[in-house]
């Protein structure tokens, strides 16, 4: 009982969670070059402090978004993984501070991706996907259709909360049914998902065959030239972001590239 | 006797329908319709009599079995839930094998379970699809195959959660035939629903759910015929009733709701009427 | 009947047949029906008579999304959309369906409706337009924020038409929209499509197996079995014409009609079966005040 209690709250360090921020604001386009920036920066380097001050960065946006209890679920989720991580280096050879550099790194991932999902609706997201060239072009090319990438995941998204609603009613089904999914050793236990997975699957997939019937029968996927009742705009903060966050990798590219020395590395 | 002693239950996300004081008993044999709106808690009512729920305080008894302390898996032994999606449930590769899967579960010994599948399986007309998958019968099939698999070990209380949505009328009757027999058989038959006109026709006695407290409960007759009491619970009085009561200056009784004793009522003061022309 | 004022004929199968891939048996034979504009149409019978399969020829979905092979045509408004693409009948033809829970697809109420005329390719400021208006006629305009699962059945129900409605279709085909649904909802979700046509002129067929439910509303009724009509005509006079066909089939009549057919047989009343309560009850009064 305790353990899933502890699952569901660190999930809640990546669930979106809506407020009207700056932060919130921002363009997902934009928040999406911040975090891959962050990303590259922090394999770039190794050096405890930069990445340090690279976790530092994020805690004006967790402060100013409201999300700084919630960002701790999500450390307390990697907590486990942090302390793999540390140990891992640290009896490999490597020494304390590079070991400890390395963990930082895997928060700093955490934080930033963490950031991105509490701060980003699924719905603008879909819509920065619907805009992006380079998804537009993947989608052409596999599914035939410009919109259809970010069309699958919008639904995918959307159909969360009810397949999980799915999820108990098929457990509450098979334990009526007599399934016991607490006894057993683990292969019984295993062999005892096959009733809750199979029902799960095909629901999911009578689901998504309805909603597929029902968006065809208004028009899906329309024309090339279809139109939108919302779009995304890029404000002032959105183009600061950008510049910031190009700024920054630019510079940490060149210092990798040309000037090795000031890798500054451990 | 199913014995449901001042319930209040609130799911812990603080969604869903939730339960405020409610008292009800179910006795073995009956006929009970537990109605109400979408949301009053009569699903959530329904899965707290085999354990699947238990209730934040109040207690309820399975034949004096405790659900706090009872397993789900002995609790279903006497009560069997039917839930109201099939596709919720079915997931073996036979329709034989998705009647023995209970079966199998609760212990019974392979002999037994032989014989108990093919006797469900005649009673509800799927020997012919005993060996076909249940993925690729029709809707109606496999609302039938869900149904049995509960059946297959014969609980002594059959909760049936809305089964009559989308049945047409002839296999509404064919279910309310069904749930004679059972009762004949000594079964409980507990149905949740909102369908008005067949629980004034099939006329069990009703329990009345509205935001989680019970509105009010009686033979049928008179529960659909009251029209505060089925207001509150959001619900509509069946045709008949509604009928009745724009003749209640006849002087005819003010709880009928089924089509036989309002055409027996009709008929004697008609022929009544015409002998005085 | 002044030619001049005869109401087109909005909506006509010709001998329409279906059948699935891989089924052994045909779903429609030999359909042929035509339907007026504004009219509200009742398709009724027992189940697996054909009547969703009609609903999604009508639409498209069949033999697009649903493959077999199709006979006879379908002309809406004029033009044959037998051979038509789903998007383009879906202008003409809306439906909604009989779950509401998987209709509505966007995260938001607002972005749902708007997603028909998004497809087709309307301006924005149009699309605001009819998004609004489509809202405010279906009663959904506070639930603009919602999430679909957040919304009870009714009112996705209502999302479900109002997207439909944004499309401005001439003919709107409702699958069993009430089965899910509680009576006080479903009569509600009912008198607003009845309204609906009243004031917009909207064509509707509404498949329906209880027909207590429609037959207030309803001028006409088709009736189906085994993929084929055996009966086509005003309700009342169908009613009254085919009564213990109707019942014979499984077809869900009103009590009320049922309880006078009784009494009828009897020889204790005469006259037109009654299809709602309030008929029946003036005609009974009438009778028992002589």
């Amino acid at each position: 009982m305790s353990r899933s209690f502890v699952t569901l709250r660190s999930l809640e360090g990546f669930k979106f969670y809506g407020r009207k921020t700056i932060v919130h604001n921002l363009d997902p386009r934009a928040k999406a070059l911040f975090i891959t920036t962050v990303f590259v920066v922090s394999l770039l380097f190794t050096n405890l402090y930069v990445l340090l001050g690279l976790l530092t960065v994020h805690v004006p946006f967790l402060l100013a978004a409201g999300v700084l209890r919630r960002w701790v679920y999500s450390i307390r989720a990697g907590a486990l993984l942090a302390g793999i991580i540390f140990f891992a280096n640290l009896l490999t050879g490597s020494g304390v501070l590079p070991a400890l550099a390395l963990t930082v790194r895997f928060l700093v991932l955490l934080t930033t991706f963490s950031l991105f999902f509490m701060t980003t609706s699924p719905d603008d997201l879909g819509l920065a996907l619907d805009r992006v060239g380079l998804v537009r072009w993947l989608s052409r090319r596999w599914l035939g259709f410009p919109n259809a990438l970010s069309f699958t995941f919008t639904t995918a998204v959307r159909l969360v909360p009810t397949l999980a609603v799915d999820a108990q009613t098929v457990i509450d089904a098979q334990r009526s049914r007599g399934l016991e999914l607490d006894k057993g050793n683990i292969l019984r236990r295993i062999r005892n998902y096959v009733p809750i997975l199979i029902p799960l699957l095909l629901v999911a997939i009578r689901r998504s065959l309805e909603l597929a019937e029902a968006l065809e029968a208004r028009g899906f996927p329309g024309r090339e030239d279809r139109t939108s009742l919302y779009e995304l705009r890029l404000k002032p903060s959105d183009y600061l972001l950008v510049l910031g966050s190009s700024t920054v990798l630019a510079v940490s590219m060149w210092i990798f590239v040309i000037h090795p020395v000031l890798r500054l590395p451990f | 006797m199913i014995l449901v002693e001042d319930v209040s239950f609130e799911y812990p996300s603080g969604r869903g329908e939730a339960l405020s004081g409610v008292s009800v008993k179910f006795e073995p044999g009956e006929f009970v319709a537990v109605m109400g709106e979408n949301g009053a808690g009569k699903t959530t009512l329904a899965k707290h009599l085999n354990g699947l729920l238990r209730p934040s305080s109040g207690r309820v008894l399975v034949d004096e079995e405790d659900t706090r302390r009872t397993s789900v898996a002995r609790l279903a032994r006497k009560v069997g839930l039917v839930f109201q999606n099939p596709d919720h449930l079915l997931f073996s590769e036979t329709v034989r094998a998705e009647v023995a899967f209970a079966l199998h579960n609760l212990g019974y010994a392979v002999k037994t379970i032989e014989n108990q599948v093919e006797k469900t399986l005649g009673s509800l007309d799927l020997t012919r699809y005993a060996d076909v998958s249940p993925f690729l019968l029709s809707g109606g099939e496999r609302k039938r195959v869900a149904l049995a698999a509960v059946l297959a070990w014969e609980p002594e209380y059959l909760i049936l959660d809305e089964p009559t949505i989308g049945q047409d009328y002839l296999q509404k009757e064919r279910l309310r035939n069904f749930i004679v027999q059972l009762n004949s058989q000594g079964k409980a038959v507990i149905i949740i629903t909102h369908d008005v006109e067949f629980v004034a026709e099939a006329k069990p006695r009703v329990v009345l759910l509205s935001k989680g407290r019970v509105v009010g409960e009686g033979p049928a007759d008179r529960v659909l015929s009251d029209a505060d009491k089925v207001a509150s619970a959001s619900l509509v009085k069946p045709q008949i009733a509604k009928l009745f009561d724009q003749l209640s200056r006849f002087g005819f009784p003010r709880d009928v709701v089924d089509v036989h004793r309002a055409k027996q009522l009709l008929e004697d003061r008609l022929r009544e009427v015409s002998v005085h022309v | 009947m002044d030619p001049s004022k005869t109401p087109k004929t909005i909506l006509e199968a010709r001998n329409l047949g279906f059948q699935y891939e891989g089924a052994e048996a045909r779903a429609l034979r030999g359909v042929n029906f035509g339907v007026e504009r504004g009219e509200f149409v009742l398709l009724a019978g027992p189940s697996g008579c054909g009547k969703t399969t009609l609903c999604r020829c009508l639409n498209g979905l069949i033999p697009h999304f649903y493959p077999g092979v199709q006979e006879g045509e379908i002309l809406v408004d004029g033009s044959n959309v037998t051979s038509m693409p789903t998007s383009e009948v879906s202008r003409k033809v809306g439906y909604v369906f009989q779950n509401p829970e998987n209709q509505l697809f966007a995260l938001t109420v607002e972005k749902d409706v708007a997603f028909g005329p998004e497809n087709l390719g309307l301006p924005r400021s149009e699309i605001r337009e009819r998004v609004d208006w489509a809202m405010g006629l279906t009663g959904t305009t506070e639930l603009k924020n919602l999430a679909p699962y957040e919304l009870s059945g009714g009112q996705q129900q209502r999302v479900a038409l109002a997207g439909i409605l944004a499309m401005k279709p001439s003919v709107v085909v409702m699958d069993e929209p009430t089965s899910f649904l509680d009576p006080v909802t479903a009569e509600e979700v009912m008198k607003a499509v009845a309204d609906l046509r009243l004031e917009h002129g909207i064509t509707v067929i509404v498949v329906e197996h209880r027909l207590d439910l429609v037959a207030r509303y309803a001028d006409r009724i088709i009736v189906m079995d085994s993929g084929k009509v055996v009966a086509d005509g005003n309700v009342q006079d169908v009613l009254d014409g085919q009564f213990d066909q109707l019942t014979g089939l499984g077809v869900g009549v009103p009590r009320v009609s049922q309880l006078w057919a009784m009494l009828k047989r009897d020889g204790l009343v005469s006259g037109q079966t009654p299809k709602v309560v309030e008929a029946a009850a003036e005609k009974l009064g009438g009778k028992l005040s002589t």
